[in-house]
């Protein structure tokens, strides 16, 4: 069983759905036994950074979050707040990955939020397994990791950021994989297979 | 910077697509879900489904079709026609969109693209601006074009901008259903004046015009109907063109 963490941050049907297609079992939950008992867990997340780690303190999640010792993948704004620190609301985040979030600046030609397409390069995880550098992924982001130790994937807007990260076993992806076609749907397939 | 997006749209009555010939392969070119996940397969990046249903029975239709769009199709896509209130972007939402568009309501009630935006983030609103020239000043209308309003297109667009929109879409109500281009130069000024993207919308006729209002227009998506529905192009052909004039689009 697969473990959704439900702590109120945006529509989680997309994802449902796509682990739906691969055939994968699902919960949605905030049930410390539930998440602790399961293969995998999802930290989804849509909105905002400083107001998602207010619901995850209330629901004390994050001490429980840290504890776990199956793989774990934050997903857009699931993996801004296992950052250290975000901008997006001044919030102090959970840690795991040794980054702190930044806003992206408009310029001339640069777009906030970086919203489409954008090619993915510098895999270093079995997350991209059967994934080339330059196949493309789905971004909406006001707000990103810059490159850092914990850095697995990287895109471009236009400065290089990460597009996903890793600690242990925690894996965090800014592209949305349930978005993201079947490039995606194959990073949530092989996120399964870990 | 993300790739340039070609965004195919689908017109849906009463749950069935309006326009569309029968493709090879495709069993029922009228069932908006077989059609999308065609086009998603072809290489669309995004899809838009716009409601033009007129019945209430027609609106609730579209609802649980929306979910069968989110169960089957893994690409993003938004749903649009008839949203008017907080509550009808919360259904749509509900049923699995990824994004709503609005248009006349948004402009009768602007404190709409605030209300939706602070509730369900900027990416969640895409608004549409339907505008002609008169006397030398882009004004904004309504309702499919019917209506001129004061409002003039760089000041609304700001507006928009400013109260939440994650993207807008321009459409030119001089150029719509020509099939004759895009007002290349308006749109470069309204992408330049904008810090979110622009979709460039009516008036494609060709894979050209396409790439014009891409490249000189600077804008960031093209969306279409008519050149898909009718099978000029496949959405293959035309991406392979555009990336044949150094256009940046995903492969």
């Amino acid at each position: 069983m697969i473990a959704v963490i439900d702590y109120n941050m945006g529509n989680i049907r997309s994802l449902g759905y796509a682990l739906q297609r691969l055939g994968a079992e699902w919960k949605l939950t905030s049930c410390a036994e539930e998440i602790s008992a399961a293969s995998h867990v999802i930290l989804p997340g849509v909105g905002n950074a400083a107001e998602a780690m207010e619901n995850l303190n209330r629901l004390q999640l994050p001490e429980l979050i840290w504890k776990i010792r199956r793989p774990v993948l934050g997903i857009c704004v699931g993996m801004q707040v296992m950052c250290r620190y975000s901008e997006e609301g001044d919030a102090e985040c959970m840690g795991i990955f040794d980054a702190k979030v930044r806003r992206f600046k408009e310029s001339p030609g640069v777009k906030v939020p970086n919203m489409g397409w954008s090619p993915l390069a510098n895999m270093e995880s079995k997350l991209f397994k059967g994934i080339e550098s330059g196949e493309y992924v789905y971004f909406v982001h006001s707000y990103y990791a810059p490159l850092c130790p914990d850095t697995i994937a990287t895109s471009r807007h236009p400065e290089l950021f990460s597009a996903a990260l890793k600690y242990e076993n925690f894996y965090g992806c800014q592209f949305h994989p349930e978005k993201s076609g079947e490039v995606g749907s194959r990073i949530l397939d092989n996120f399964l297979k870990l | 910077m993300p790739a340039k997006r070609i965004i195919p749209c689908l017109d849906v009555k009463e749950g069935r697509t309006v326009k569309g010939i029968n493709f090879e392969g495709l069993a029922d070119v009228g069932d908006p879900v077989e059609l999308g996940a065609r086009y998603a397969s072809d290489g669309a990046d995004e899809l838009v489904y716009l409601d033009i249903s007129a019945s209430k029975e027609g609106r609730n239709t579209f609802t649980e079709l929306v979910s069968r769009i989110a169960e089957r199709i893994n690409i993003p896509f938004t749903v649009g026609g008839g949203i008017s209130s907080v509550e009808d972007a919360a259904r749509l939402l509900d049923a699995g969109a990824d994004k709503i568009t609005i248009n006349s309501a948004a402009v009768a009630n602007p404190d709409l693209i605030t209300q939706i935006s602070s509730r369900y983030g900027r990416q969640f609103v895409v608004v549409a601006i339907d505008a002609k020239k008169v006397d030398g000043t882009w004004r904004v209308t309504t309702h499919g074009g019917s209506r001129l309003t004061d409002r003039e297109l760089f000041s609304w667009a700001k507006e928009v901008e400013d109260r939440g929109a994650g993207e807008i879409m321009f459409t030119s109500m001089d150029h719509d259903g020509t099939r004759n281009g895009y007002p290349c130069e308006t749109f470069a000024n309204l992408c330049d004046s904008l810090s979110i993207p622009v979709i460039a919308s009516g008036g494609a006729g060709s894979a050209d015009d396409i790439a014009a209002v891409l490249s000189q227009g600077k804008a960031d998506a093209a969306l279409a109907a008519s050149i898909f529905h009718y099978g000029e192009t496949t959405i293959k052909e035309l991406k392979e063109s555009l990336a044949k004039k150094g256009i940046d689009v995903r492969n």
